[in-house]
């Protein structure tokens, strides 16, 4: 763990309480309690199905709630479209696909929410995009187009283009796993970084190298239900539940 | 290095294919005389082809006549295309007033840069060029075409005809369509239920009538409710209806195309901050407009087509007005030749279309999505 990280105890940046949500009959969020402070890294994993994605698409609104309170950065999520305006803002987002917009070049990709959704001017907001483009180390592709770039550059890009918005939380959703394995590092890397330099994150990932060397907690997911929580030396090592120890030794042992 | 190792040193170069599997003889021997049915079925392709196209041919272009000033000039015993030439104009300009002309020409000249600026791949500005033909250019070729200010006379629409109302009536049914089209197919995918619904049962009214009866209401039923004073304009009733009746069908057209954006693209977009209307402009609308473009044109050749139908409202398309040369007692009998030659009108500019659209469906597949 680096020394500049610092996690502020009092400064909530994510609050989960008692959220329940359904999909037609099928509940797939069952009392979910999370809280995230400023600064703190949380990796959640758990067995396909079991809810990852649906717990953090609910923080930016991506999915409705249904049941229990969300606070982001002080602002409650409800129905006002305000409110989910204001935290969209606060929280980037990448996805396991990337998600970059195909008919725009990379460094439109970038600049565009900077312009249209903060009103930056043009220029500026082209800046901005050079610089974490410089920073994902991918500058030199700005005027290529998506599909001329590989999946990890990609997915790079994805990750500036949602630091270009400055915002205080970022969650990632399986951002690797559609990567080839000889493109994993370059991702994980920036991500790296991106921990070192203070950012709140909520990663959903499997991978178990990143867990322990960067979260400051690692949550396990099953059927809906946030069933272990812990620090990620104590949860790989002493595990507290069956399922968790089954999840484990399941994708530890290949 | 142990002995099981291949290795090559050597590049092999690039040769040719071998001879019979190109050239137009190995493309023959392939494809028209693979199996002695498939030779036999080409032979007697070959002949029908032969006793069709040689008097076609011969009646359309070799023994026909071309110029002269009555039907006295037609003597070879082909087709009599001094008809068509003599009336040439008026198939083209309708009832116009001659001196006035040049106004239509200008119109489609202005409309024809414009629209080559916007389709050509490498041309600066496009923005303000489709700002320009969007919003500047109708108000423009109105007041060319009609007249009525800058010491332009007043051309009455009842004058207007011809191939040049053909078009005018297809090109405005089409560009006015669109955005309504844009509207209903986003209304019909909105999640409020009565926005949907009434986009749904528009869509669906409009789909299940045929173009005729629209403009028959619009014509014969729409006078009936509105006070005799106003003289609503015929043509422009006409207008209405077509577009009315075709904004139904560019909604399909459009909500085809958004059906096949991915979730994905909404969700980056959300996520980022972008609101509906953003979020629509900038990310979906733009990718789902090239999808749509084959369908649009099709859509546009379609009612091309169906444009002739406003004959039956009395107003004279260019069928219409070379079936009114055909009535004219000096040039009775070359209905062959009249009506040859409407076909070969929309069939120019029918090809001509569905040929772009093709280029363009191959220019949007490579280049990975680069404009
Ligand atoms: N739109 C939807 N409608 C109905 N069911 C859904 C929908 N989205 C997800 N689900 C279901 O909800 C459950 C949780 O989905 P979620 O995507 O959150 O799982 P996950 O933990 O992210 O799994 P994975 O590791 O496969 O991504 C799954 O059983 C899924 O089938
Ligand atoms: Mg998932």
């Amino acid at each position: 763990m680096s020394m500049t990280h610092q996690v502020e105890d009092d400064k909530l940046m994510v609050e989960m309480r008692g959220v329940n949500k359904w999909y037609g009959q099928f509940h797939v969020l069952k009392d979910v309690n999370l809280e995230v402070k400023k600064g703190e890294r949380i990796v959640i994993c758990g067995p396909s199905g079991s809810g990852k994605s649906t717990t953090i698409r609910c923080i930016n609104r991506l999915e409705e709630h249904q049941k229990g309170d969300i606070i982001v950065d002080g602002t409650t999520l409800n129905n006002d479209l305000k409110n989910i305006e204001t935290i969209r803002r606060e929280v980037g987002m990448v996805f396991q696909h990337f998600n970059l917009f195909p008919h725009l070049t990379v460094l439109e990709n970038c600049a565009l929410a900077p312009i249209w959704v903060r009103k930056t001017p043009r220029d500026e907001a082209e800046e901005i995009a050079m610089k974490y483009l410089r920073r994902v180390k991918i500058e030199e592709q700005a005027l290529k187009y998506p599909g001329q770039l590989s999946g990890g550059q990609q997915q790079r890009v994805a990750i500036a283009r949602s630091l270009c918005m400055n915002p205080q939380i970022m969650l990632f959703d399986e951002p690797t796993s559609a990567l080839d394995p000889e493109m994993i590092k370059e991702v994980l890397d920036v991500m790296v970084e991106l921990a070192d330099e203070g950012m709140t994150m909520i990663c959903v990932t499997h991978e178990m190298g990143f867990a322990k060397t960067v979260a400051d907690r690692v949550i396990f997911m099953d059927k809906g239900q946030i069933i272990e929580e812990n620090e990620p030396h104590e949860f790989f090592n002493n595990p507290q539940s069956e399922r968790t120890q089954a999840f484990l030794s399941q994708i530890l042992n290949h | 290095m142990s002995d099981s190792a291949k290795v090559t040193d050597k590049l092999l170069p690039d040769l040719p294919p071998p001879a019979n599997s190109t050239g137009f003889i190995g493309w023959m021997r392939m494809h028209l005389f693979s199996t002695p049915a498939n030779a036999l079925l080409t032979l007697f392709a070959a002949y029908l082809l032969y006793i069709l196209m040689v008097p076609s041919i011969n009646w359309a272009l070799i023994s026909a006549d071309w110029i002269g000033d009555s039907r006295d000039a037609c003597t070879s015993g082909g087709a009599c295309w001094v008809f068509v030439y003599n009336r040439f104009d008026q198939f083209m300009y309708g009832f116009y007033p001659e001196v006035e002309r040049w106004r239509i020409d200008i119109t489609f000249v202005l409309l024809v840069v414009l629209a080559a600026w916007l389709m050509l791949p490498r041309m600066p500005k496009k923005g303000l060029v489709s700002f320009i033909t969007l919003i500047i250019y109708p108000v423009v070729a109105f007041f060319l075409l009609y007249g009525g200010s800058f010491g332009l006379e007043v051309v009455e629409t009842h004058k207007w005809g011809g191939m040049s109302l053909t078009l005018i009536l297809a090109i405005v049914g089409i560009v006015a369509a669109l955005p309504f089209g844009v509207l209903l197919a986003l209304g019909r995918r909105s999640e409020m239920p009565i926005v949907k619904s009434i986009c749904v049962v528009y869509i669906e009214f409009w789909r299940g009538v045929p173009l005729i009866t629209v403009l028959f209401m619009a014509s014969v039923m729409l006078p009936l409710f509105v006070p005799e004073e106003v003289d609503f304009d015929k043509l422009l009733r006409a207008m209405i209806g077509i577009v009315l009746f075709q904004s139904a069908y560019m909604a399909e057209v459009v909500r085809g195309g958004l059906q096949a954006i991915p979730k994905g693209q909404y969700e980056a977009a959300q996520a980022l901050g972008l609101n509906y209307w953003k979020m629509m402009g900038l990310i979906v609308l733009p990718q789902a407009l090239k999808l749509m473009i084959p369908g649009i044109v099709n859509t546009f050749i379609a009612l091309f087509k169906d444009t002739s139908l406003v004959l039956i409202i009395g107003l004279f398309d260019i069928l219409a007005i070379v079936q009114a040369g055909l009535s004219d007692p000096n040039w009775l009998g070359f209905s062959v030749e009249g009506y040859t030659f409407v076909a070969l009108m929309f069939w120019v500019f029918c090809f001509g279309m569905s040929k772009y659209s093709q280029h363009l469906e191959k220019r949007f597949h490579t280049g990975h999505g680069a404009r």
